[in-house]
């Protein structure tokens, strides 16, 4: 247990030295203030909207601009989470940073452990810390406020420690540069398949809108993200509640139990491939 | 006692490559072991294999009588790697105590400052690794290896970024190791340095061991040179004990003789004639 707690603390200090994590905070005070801008200017207006029947304008601009945020969130976790991690093996192996932890008597299981440890303990607060701020702005600028409001924090920091896992996992095979890529396609594929759903919810298309549920399921981190989107609205009902299912970047769609579990279940296959993966890799 | 380092039938296949092709080596307590060949010979593997870095094709490594590789077998031994770096931003000080945690090490700053000690970085202690020099860098190394009191230590070219005054400091420190009981493997292209300080030195050559024993077996006898007045004679074919009758025929002769010389080959001579030229 110690060696893991050395380990992750080693991750979590590389983490917080690497330029990424300045770079991200930077993008993040910036998407901020701009998000702010943003929901000072919509919320201002909001009250001289007459919008067809049906449509409860504070809502809907509210839900749009946390939904909007959730994915920013996603978006930056996930260049964090992905920076942080896409080196781990292959590329500090490459770089002679692995060879000298590897001989120690701690197992390599325990070192790919602890190295996602270190990543989710810099990511997840992060993530959090954003979706709450923009959560907070909305509703201290907008006066309203998520149906739920813990629940699509947690799912998109699940989300993203879930890209942690396959950036790892990736690391043990592919080169930095070469994971990098893979990542942020498996991750683009995700965001694609949001989109299809949409376009499929919006036509309607039954076979469009499966698919897509499929492939969202496939990478559970974006039905994690379509799952919190739904959450913010749970209790919207009519054309409102209607509307926000064609949220940005995919729209909300319940995932419940079965979609937390499945995610479980699906870090532990990750972790399981990369563990196998790691202790056959000669170094 | 189990050996420090056993190997025996030792295979490496990466691929269509064979590295190792059934390599025996042992390493008793106390004993440094010199491993020397052309680049490609398999040395690094060999290394690698037996800190469980690399695994065998075929073949078996035991280090203190535990399989290669093993948390137990890894407990034992120290390694420094031909390429290794440190994290930038830790000082000298912090990367020995993240090795200590891992090595499970209850030494704690008083192991710390004798390591730094023996590699003349205690200055240094403080310093980020990053603003080290390449040899500071690889003394570090060398002071990394030693946390946990190993019974083997592994080292990969260990002096090639040291300059003189350094090697002799890493030269002195793996003395003060043998006298001390560890087990040293010395991976290097520098023959002088092998043939000062190992016990025995090991040539490998296409993933074979062509040639092994100590540096005095090795050599062979090259003559006997006498300085006299008249110059400098040599007898290619006479050995040291003919010395003597040679000295006495000589100043029997009415010549004078300052000095006498038993020649022998140098352990250069020995890997050059075992390695036929071969580079890599």
């Amino acid at each position: 247990m110690r060696e893991l707690v050395t380990i992750a603390r080693y991750g979590l200090r590389e983490g917080l030295r690497r330029k990424a994590f300045a770079v991200v905070l930077l993008l993040t005070v910036l998407f901020l203030f701009l998000y702010w801008l943003g929901d000072h200017y919509l919320f201002r207006d909001v009250a001289h909207i007459q919008p067809p029947e049906g449509i409860e304008p504070r809502t809907f601009a509210g839900a749009f601009m946390v939904g909007l945020a959730m994915f920013a969130t996603l978006f930056l976790g996930v260049v964090l989470a992905v920076f942080l991690t896409l080196a781990a093996v292959r590329g500090d192996a490459e770089r002679g940073l692995l060879q000298p932890l590897v001989v120690r008597p701690l197992g390599r299981s325990k070192l790919l452990v602890a190295r996602w440890l270190g990543a989710v303990a810099v990511c997840t607060p992060y993530v959090l810390a954003v979706y709450f701020a923009s959560m907070a702005i909305t509703g201290l600028t907008g006066h309203w406020w998520p149906d739920r409001i813990a629940t699509p924090g947690i799912e998109l920091a699940a989300a993203v420690a879930l890209v942690a896992a396959i950036s790892l996992l990736g690391s043990v095979f592919l080169s930095s540069i070469a994971n990098g890529i893979a990542v942020f396609m498996v991750f683009g594929a995700g965001i694609v398949a949001g989109l299809l759903g949409t376009i499929g919810h919006a036509l309607p298309s039954r076979t469009l809108s499966h698919g897509a549920r499929i492939a969202a399921w496939i990478l559970p981190f974006e039905a994690l993200y379509e799952d919190g989107l739904h959450e913010i609205t749970a209790d919207t009902t009519s054309l409102t509640g209607f509307l926000l299912r064609l949220g940005p970047f995919g729209g909300a769609e319940q995932g419940g139990t079965t979609l937390r579990l499945w995610a479980a279940a699906y870090l532990v296959l990750v972790a399981a491939v990369a563990l196998a993966g790691f202790s056959r890799r000669d170094l | 006692m189990a050996p420090a380092l056993a190997a025996e039938r030792l295979v490496k296949r990466y691929g269509r490559v064979e590295a190792l092709r059934g390599v025996d080596l042992t390493v008793e307590e106390g004993e440094l072991v010199g491993l020397l060949g052309p680049n490609g010979a398999g040395k690094s593997t060999l290394v690698k294999i037996a800190c469980g870095l690399v695994r065998p094709s075929k073949g078996s490594a035991e280090v203190c009588g535990h399989r290669a590789g093993s948390l137990t077998a890894r407990a034992q031994l120290g390694y420094l790697a031909e390429l290794f770096r440190f994290p930038g931003w830790y000082t000298a000080d912090e990367v020995l105590e993240l090795h200590q945690k891992l090595a499970r090490s209850d030494g704690g700053a008083a192991e710390r400052a004798e390591l730094l000690e023996l590699v003349a970085l205690s200055e240094a202690r403080h310093r980020r690794v990053e603003g080290f020099s390449k040899g500071m860098a690889q003394r570090l190394g060398v002071a990394q290896a030693l946390v946990g009191r190993p019974r083997l230590l592994l080292l990969d070219e260990p002096t090639s970024a040291l300059d003189p005054v350094g090697r002799r400091t890493v030269r002195e420190l793996l003395e003060g190791l043998r006298d001390r009981g560890v087990a040293v493997l010395l991976n290097s292209h520098l023959l002088s340095e092998i043939e000062l300080v190992c016990d025995r030195v090991a040539i490998l050559l296409d993933g074979r061991i062509v040639t092994a024993g100590s540096p005095a077996e090795l050599s062979k006898p090259r003559g006997v040179e006498i300085e006299t007045a008249a110059g400098i004679r040599t007898y290619e074919t006479a050995g040291r004990e003919d010395v003597p009758a040679l000295v006495a025929d000589l100043v029997a002769a009415g010549e004078r003789v300052y000095g006498v010389r038993v020649l022998s080959s140098t352990l250069e001579d020995v890997y050059l004639e075992a390695v036929g030229g071969e580079t890599s």
